[in-house]
């Protein structure tokens, strides 16, 4: 990116086409907003076993990653999880 | 060989009706016999477009309801003698046809017609069901709007589950001048957020309003969205087409000349 990009506004046409990109990932993985708050609820119960985590600052969402076979990209699930304490743990 | 083509879009208003009668109107030109039908049963639509709507007896229901032969249902065309219209009732709803109904009436269809369109109604329920039920092909029509793709999307998903395979996009309206300072997604764009084949692309052509205007299609004319529509025609009998260039006829050239021509 070039220095005067900075300035310069998003085309809406571009705008557009990234909304939709990543509208239709979760639309064709027919994960609902209820299904995504499950999924995250059951990664911080588990992830909570063995250290400590920043629930609040959780983030999960559905992108687009390259894949190593042959078809190009393929969705993927990216969990951003903040870890608050690594010694935490209750098993040991 | 018959074939039965859906024209569908998921969202209203995209050129689901316009598209059917365009291409219907284009396939008729090439000397193949074509019967449209109006599946939104409720909403008649593609009557008024196609220029017809005086001449309505029997409709859609009253075929499948065996209240009349369908010969006595089919409308013919003012200007092609080889192409027909299905209307759909006006004042039934859209539970009174059912899928196999449908795909039985279809099916009797392609003995005496080359092809059978389907003008399918907007929204995923009953209509869209009972119009893909008969289909061997999908049109999919719609504009290069974020709210008409992912219709889009979600309807090709459902062909897919539906095992129609043979499914090929339309992008309708396009601007390019907007496309140009990048206000409006391309064909490309369009292209490679539904990630299937094109069959063509409809500039976003004032003609269009006009012809509807007057009950008559508009394919075959002079104007861009008129080639346009010719060109998917070709397309669809399998004939390798190029794209037009919807750019270049936009230029002074063309308004100096539409100076001199009526519509």
């Amino acid at each position: 990116m070039g220095f005067m990009d900075f300035f310069k506004k998003k085309n809406s046409g571009d705008v557009a086409k990234d909304r939709l990109k990543l509208l239709l990932i979760s639309d064709r993985a027919d994960c609902s907003p209820d299904v995504m708050e499950m999924i995250k609820n059951d990664i911080i119960k588990v992830i909570s076993k063995y250290m400590e985590i920043d629930a609040e600052g959780l983030d999960i969402q559905i992108t687009q990653t390259e894949s190593d076979g042959n078809n190009g990209s393929v969705p993927a699930l990216f969990a951003n999880i903040p870890i608050k304490d690594l010694k935490h743990s209750k098993n040991n | 060989m018959s074939e039965v083509i859906v024209i569908t879009s998921g969202k209203g208003g995209v050129g689901k009706t316009t598209t059917t009668a365009n291409v219907g109107t284009g396939l008729a030109q090439l000397n193949k016999k074509v019967v449209l039908i109006d599946t939104d049963i409720g909403l008649r639509n593609l009557d008024v477009v196609m220029g017809l709507e005086n001449r309505i007896v029997y409709n859609l229901v009253d075929v499948v309801e065996g209240n009349c032969r369908i010969k006595q249902a089919l409308i013919k065309d003012k200007k092609y003698p080889n192409l027909f219209l299905l209307p759909s009732a006006q004042t039934r709803d859209k539970t009174s046809v059912n899928p196999e109904q449908m795909k039985k009436l279809v099916d009797e269809l392609r003995e005496e017609f080359d092809y059978i369109l389907l003008d399918c109604p907007a929204g995923i329920e009953q209509g869209f069901q009972n119009a893909i039920a008969g289909a061997d092909r999908a049109l999919i029509v719609t504009t290069p709007e974020v709210s008409a793709i992912r219709d889009a999307d979600r309807i090709i998903g459902l062909l897919e589950a539906h095992e129609l395979k043979d499914i090929k996009l339309i992008v309708n309206r396009l601007r390019m001048d907007m496309v140009k300072r990048g206000d409006m997604m391309s064909i490309e764009d369009v292209k490679e957020i539904l990630a299937i084949d094109l069959i063509g692309a409809v500039p976003d052509d004032e003609q269009i309003v006009i012809s509807t205007n007057q009950g008559e299609p508009l394919v075959g004319s002079n104007s861009l969205a008129g080639q346009a529509y010719t060109n998917i025609c070709h397309r669809i009998l399998g004939e390798e087409v190029p794209l037009l260039d919807l750019e270049e006829k936009n230029g002074v050239w063309t308004k100096f000349v539409g100076l001199f021509k009526k519509n």
